[in-house]
């Protein structure tokens, strides 16, 4: 049995694995399933000022090993959020990491205070969503913004801060940098690629969005690329993400500098994979003989 | 209200009609708590997403569910190619079912297309009480015709081509009913544009009316809220999901496009 435990920004992980942003709600559906202690931690669903319907429908569409998705971050707004889901969770045994996203820099900066109150225990900045309008990936395209967003949500709060990157930038190392010298303590990636698909029959894209998020096995090479690119240019610890569905996948992307990995189209298709992802990393490293999966972080040895 | 994953036996499969296809599933887990209207999320090999099936037979006693589909694109293709003694993985029994009254004296059940299948669980439990109208778009597609007449139930079916059946839509027969008989309510799952109209002439004549929708899905449980459809709530409009608060609604809930 190998120590899965992990420690970022000071944070204790008992394992590595975290359900991302979006597929898994409050975990209150999964919790049917298995006990939401197993997980390292859970990253909630994007918080928003106020309540938001999202999206028009469909919101998904199939795609070649992963799917689009446009939900467009419909949440009840961070005052249910606090009030009705997190005491909830805070109980469940797990490391609790708030996702906030916002149309204005205000209004990120709001969000942050009133979670600061809250005994969550960590904070995602979401400046990455393509499924908005307003605000989302717009902060995280231009260093500029990224900056300037994260230096004002970092006053707001005294958690630890973590954020989310887009990987639709030219460099998302020099994003990377960018919200390191305004504060972030940690930075999360990579969120979806913007794409999409039409019905060649209706000559109509699937998404009423148009366009939508790309996820899954597809673009798991992509975030070992950016993963690696991100860690080799700050020093705040990297939390991986991208096409993440098994053990394997996950130790790859911690050998590429990745602290934790979060888990979002997988549990899709198999509700179960967070859990069967730690066992399985678990039984890699006994194989190994490898006794902490803290030896693997970074451990890639480039040519 | 407990839902599960595994994977089950499949019993038997048939052919019932052109790219349309019958399973009889052994789970006894998911059989025993499974209601009439609601769906299993299906794992297909390949694919990341989940496809979503609605519940066409619930035996308790033999612990099996009937599933029905039609060919719809590569995913209920691959599905298609499953076989007797294969193991299908299901998470199930998924979503919210009709409301089923006993005290109900006279109800119409309507199906369009590949709709129709959730409509039998309902026929079974009102038996010669439902009337069950069912439109397809010609001859080849015409589906359950024999499963909806065992349960006691009248039939009336319909085709878009008139090559079987009287030709015309559901609503035809639908209107002639609820003009001339007390109706309790009203059950019904096909497109869009036939459920609005059903959905208005039921409200119009004050009929309790429940519909199941249909939208493409993410987890099946309500937690990524990608299937949304637009309802009304406290008369505010409210994104409602298909998988959890559905996929079976009250018609006056819903907002119909156009």
């Amino acid at each position: 049995m190998a120590d899965l435990s992990v420690n970022i920004c000071g944070v204790d992980f008992k394992n590595p694995i975290i359900p991302a942003s979006g597929v898994f709600g409050y975990g209150r559906e999964y919790e049917e399933l298995f006990p939401l202690s197993k997980l390292g931690g859970i990253a909630t669903k994007g918080t928003t000022i106020t309540r938001r319907n999202g999206n028009p429908s469909p919101r998904i569409a199939e795609t070649p090993s992963g799917m689009l998705n446009s939900v467009g971050l419909q949440n009840p707004g961070i005052d249910y959020f606090i009030e009705t889901e997190l005491p909830n969770l805070l109980t469940k045994d797990t490391v609790i990491i708030a996702n906030i996203a916002g149309s204005t820099v205000e209004e990120c900066v709001t969000i942050a205070e009133k979670i600061d109150k809250t005994d969550v225990h960590m904070i995602e900045l979401n400046i990455s969503c393509p499924n908005v309008k307003q605000g989302g990936a717009a902060f995280g395209t231009s260093c500029a913004s990224a900056e300037n967003i994260t230096a004002e949500v970092r006053k707001a709060t005294e958690k630890p801060l973590i954020v989310k990157l887009s990987p639709n930038v030219t460099s998302i190392a020099d994003i990377a940098k960018a919200v390191e010298s305004a504060g972030a303590d940690s930075v999360s990636l990579i969120n979806t690629l913007l794409g999409m698909r039409i019905d060649i029959n209706t000559q109509r894209p699937i998404l009423k969005n148009n366009v939508g998020g790309l996820s899954g096995s597809a673009v798991f090479p992509i975030a070992v690329r950016m993963v690696w690119q991100v860690a080799n240019a700050v020093k705040i610890p990297v939390i991986g993400m991208g096409g993440v569905s098994s053990g394997k996948d996950a130790i790859e992307l911690m050998m590429a500098g990745a602290s934790a990995v979060q888990v979002g189209a997988a549990i899709f298709t198999d509700p179960f994979a967070p859990v069967k992802i730690i066992d399985e990393m678990n039984e890699w490293l006994d194989s190994k003989n490898i006794k902490s999966v803290r030896e693997i972080i970074g451990s890639v040895k480039p040519w | 209200m407990k839902y599960t994953q595994g994977k089950y036996l499949i019993l038997k499969k048939s052919a019932i009609a052109r790219n349309i296809y019958s399973f009889e599933i052994l789970c006894p887990e998911v059989a025993d708590v499974a209601t009439a209207g609601q769906f299993v999320h299906i794992r297909v090999e390949g694919f990341t997403l989940r496809r979503p099936v609605s519940i066409c037979g619930i035996d308790k006693n033999k612990g099996t569910l009937r599933i029905v589909f039609e060919i719809r694109g590569e995913g209920t293709e691959m599905l298609s190619h499953l076989n007797e003694g294969c193991l299908i993985d299901m998470l199930a029994p998924l979503g919210h079912g009709f409301t089923l009254n006993q005290d109900f004296r006279k109800v119409i059940l309507i199906g369009g297309g590949i709709g129709t299948p959730p409509m039998l669980p309902i026929a079974e439990f009102y038996g010669s009480k439902a009337t069950v109208i069912t439109g397809f778009r010609s001859a080849d597609a015409v589906i359950l015709q024999n499963d909806f007449k065992s349960t006691g139930a009248e039939t009336v079916l319909c085709t878009d081509d008139g090559s079987l059946g009287i030709h015309g839509f559901v609503t035809q027969p639908f209107e002639e009913i609820i003009n001339s008989e007390k109706i309790d309510a009203v059950y019904a799952c096909g497109p869009m544009p036939m459920l609005k109209n059903i959905s208005r002439k039921a409200i119009e004549k004050n009929i309790y009316c429940e519909i199941s929708l249909e939208e493409r899905m993410g987890c099946g449980i309500g937690a990524c809220l990608v299937c949304a459809c637009r309802t009304k709530k406290n008369d505010e409009e409210y994104f409602a999901h298909v998988c959890k608060e559905g996929p079976v609604f009250n018609a006056k809930e819903v907002i119909f496009n156009g």
